[in-house]
């Protein structure tokens, strides 16, 4: 090197290039908004509370299925089968053996990730369409095996009451306590997540995904990182699973289903594959829409009276649908992307007219 | 590391797809810190060779040797880290990431952070990330691309391209580097810029090249040694003078051209 640089400069220079957040002003941005949700309880109606819990819950799974379909390129309708596995593990754990609630978690997304990577192996010698298959595989497996094996225990198609977390003598009872552990959660896993994908593991899966022949040649192996995505993506899907059995106090083999493995995938969509601010507005987005759907029931009613019954069920999927085809059609890059235009629009702001 | 003047040994491969006959007991050394090219007419195996020295085909019969060691075997993943990198005919960067994140990509085999580090970041994979930054800023200088260094790969120009994905290949710090038409494409300019950086690359870190070029001047003037193949065979062998006068080549190849 010609220049002599001063000891240290580049240590400085290279991690401050390399943070995420930069400025004072975005630290101060971020807690407030934290601590505007924290604070929640005190100002919002029980149901807003619930829908912020439910948003947070879908966020995990959206995020565990980024790692895998966004960013290593391995596409899954299989995430709500092993929130399956997740909600059972954690649910057995607290009710039968006593378990205290984080370590009842804690075995869940191990749990789920050891499932999720099982499943996971079919990726070593299939790609694309025949890997969604076999992801597809776990949706009809697992929830047979719950309804299926150890009655005595998983109690069959009936499934099996969840008792609500206990931690430092507070029973998490009601939305706006539980909202409490759902934030946290979240913000563990929203960093875990941010790590994964800045680091030599999420190049690794990027490289997967946009080349897997290259990465293979430059010394990437395809079977150890295409299971750890997988492994990953189940363990978030198991703590997700986990958090909404415990939160909805019930878990049975359609708890999670089919249709929900398909609107996680849209949640990503509409956010932005393989960024993480895109599961976090995709599900944000998602979620309120449905709920629209719920609130909009009654309007819809007065409007086709001979269909009134079930008219909520039948909102649900058809505003899942119409929201994913106008994002395909218009912005298929998701929200995310969006959000990037935006801000670099901001920033050249005054020269821009 | 051995002191062995031969760094690869090709032995007597052959290779076939179906019914087409790709390479015909092929064999040819390559010693430590030459430049040898490859050449011959579209279709005459020189990208097939490259693949079967970095492990993504098997040859059918014969074998490649790498420092003394049998590699026709070595798992595909595991050939960049006894220190062999390559580059593409139709380029295979990383196109969703950055020319840095590119570069950083192809540090995977000297670093170690594994999954749970990564997960935590902070502590040992940030001071990992920071310390091979380093070394890919010198890369990233060194082949001046320091103007798209944040620039998404996919949407950079043909030329940048090339000359991003022979970053990648040196991030990898190999001792043996395999080019396959590094220049096809470019303007002379850019084919000058890009001879440049092949010699300096050679002449600063000793290290071995493998080229493959159809430009005869380029391929005349940067390669100690060439070999020359037709249909699957090889038919000739020697200095870039010997190669100039022999008369199979002329035939098969120069003739077309000269
Ligand atoms: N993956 C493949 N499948 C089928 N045929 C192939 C494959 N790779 C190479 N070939 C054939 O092998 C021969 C040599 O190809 P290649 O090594 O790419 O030639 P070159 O790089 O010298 O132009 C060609 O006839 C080509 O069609
Ligand atoms: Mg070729």
């Amino acid at each position: 090197m010609a220049i002599q640089r001063p000891a240290g400069e580049f240590d400085y220079s290279y991690a401050y290039d390399m943070s995420t957040i930069r400025q004072r002003w975005q630290w101060a941005l971020l807690l407030l908004f934290l601590a505007a949700l924290y604070t929640l309880p005190l100002y919002a109606s029980q149901s807003i509370v619930s829908l912020v819990n439910r948003i947070g819950i879908s966020i995990i799974a959206v995020q565990g299925l980024n790692l895998l379909t966004g960013y290593t390129g391995q596409i899954s309708i299989g995430q709500a089968a092993f929130m399956t596995v997740g909600g059972y593990i954690s649910a057995l754990l607290v009710n039968s053996l006593g378990w205290p609630f984080p370590a009842a978690l804690l075995a869940a997304a191990l749990g789920a990730g050891v499932i999720g990577l099982l499943f996971g192996l079919p990726s070593l010698r299939v790609k694309g369409f025949y890997l969604t298959m076999a992801t597809l595989a776990a949706q009809f497996i697992i929830p047979w095996f719950t309804r299926q094996a150890f009655p005595e225990v998983l109690n069959g198609a009936q499934g099996v009451n969840v008792n609500v977390p206990v931690m430092f003598g507070v029973e998490f009872n009601e939305p706006g306590k539980y909202i409490y552990l759902t934030l946290t959660i979240l913000i563990v896993t929203t960093t875990v997540a941010h790590n994964v994908s800045r680091s030599r593991l999420g190049r690794a899966f990027v490289a997967i995904r946009d080349n897997d022949l290259a990465a293979e040649l430059l010394g990437v192996s395809l079977f150890k990182y295409k299971l750890q995505a997988f492994f990953l993506a189940a363990v978030y899907a198991g703590v997700s699973g986990s958090l909404m059995a415990h939160s909805l106090r019930h878990i049975n083999s359609e708890t999670f289903n089919l249709v929900d493995s398909v609107i996680l995938l849209g949640m990503l969509v509409v956010g932005g594959l393989g960024t993480n601010l895109g599961a976090i507005f995709g599900a944000t987005v998602v979620e309120l829409i449905i709920e629209g759907a719920t609130l909009s029931a009654p309007f819809f009613v007065k409007l086709f009276p001979a269909t009134a019954a079930g008219m909520i069920q039948a909102l649900r999927p058809l505003f899942f649908g119409f929201t994913l085809m106008l994002f395909l059609i218009f912005e298929p890059r998701g929200l995310a992307h969006r959000w990037q235009l935006f801000k670099a629009a901001w920033r050249l702001r005054p020269f821009s007219h | 590391m051995s002191k062995d003047p031969i760094h690869l040994n090709v032995d007597n491969i052959s290779l076939s797809f179906g019914g087409t006959q790709a390479l015909m007991n092929v064999s040819f050394e390559v010693e430590r810190g030459e430049i040898l090219a490859i050449i011959g007419p579209n279709g005459a195996g020189k990208t097939s060779t490259l693949n079967c020295i970095s492990g993504f085909y098997r040859p059918d019969r014969g074998s490649i040797s790498y420092e003394g060691q049998d590699i026709t075997k070595t798992p595909t993943h595991k050939i960049a880290r006894l220190g062999i990198a390559r580059t593409f005919q139709n380029i295979a960067l990383y196109t969703g990431l950055s020319t840095l994140d590119n570069l950083m990509a192809a540090r995977h085999v000297q670093m170690r952070s594994g999954m749970l580090a990564c997960m935590l970041y902070w502590g040992f994979a940030h001071r990992e990330d920071i310390e091979h930054r380093r070394v890919v800023e010198e890369i990233i200088d060194f082949l001046e691309i320091e103007h798209i260094r944040k620039a998404v790969v996919g949407a950079l120009p043909h030329g940048l391209r090339k000359r991003v994905e022979l970053g990648r290949a040196l991030a990898l710090e190999p001792n043996l580097l395999l080019l396959d038409e590094p220049m096809t494409g470019m303007n002379l300019e850019e084919k000058e810029d890009m001879a440049r950086f092949i010699l300096d690359i050679h002449e600063l870190k000793n290290t071995t090249i493998v080229l493959i070029e159809h430009d005869m001047g380029l391929v005349m003037d940067i390669a100690d040694r060439i070999v020359v193949l037709d249909f699957g065979s090889k038919i000739a062998e020697g200095a870039p003078e010997e190669i100039r006068n022999n008369p199979a080549v002329i035939q098969a190849y120069l003739g077309q051209e000269y």
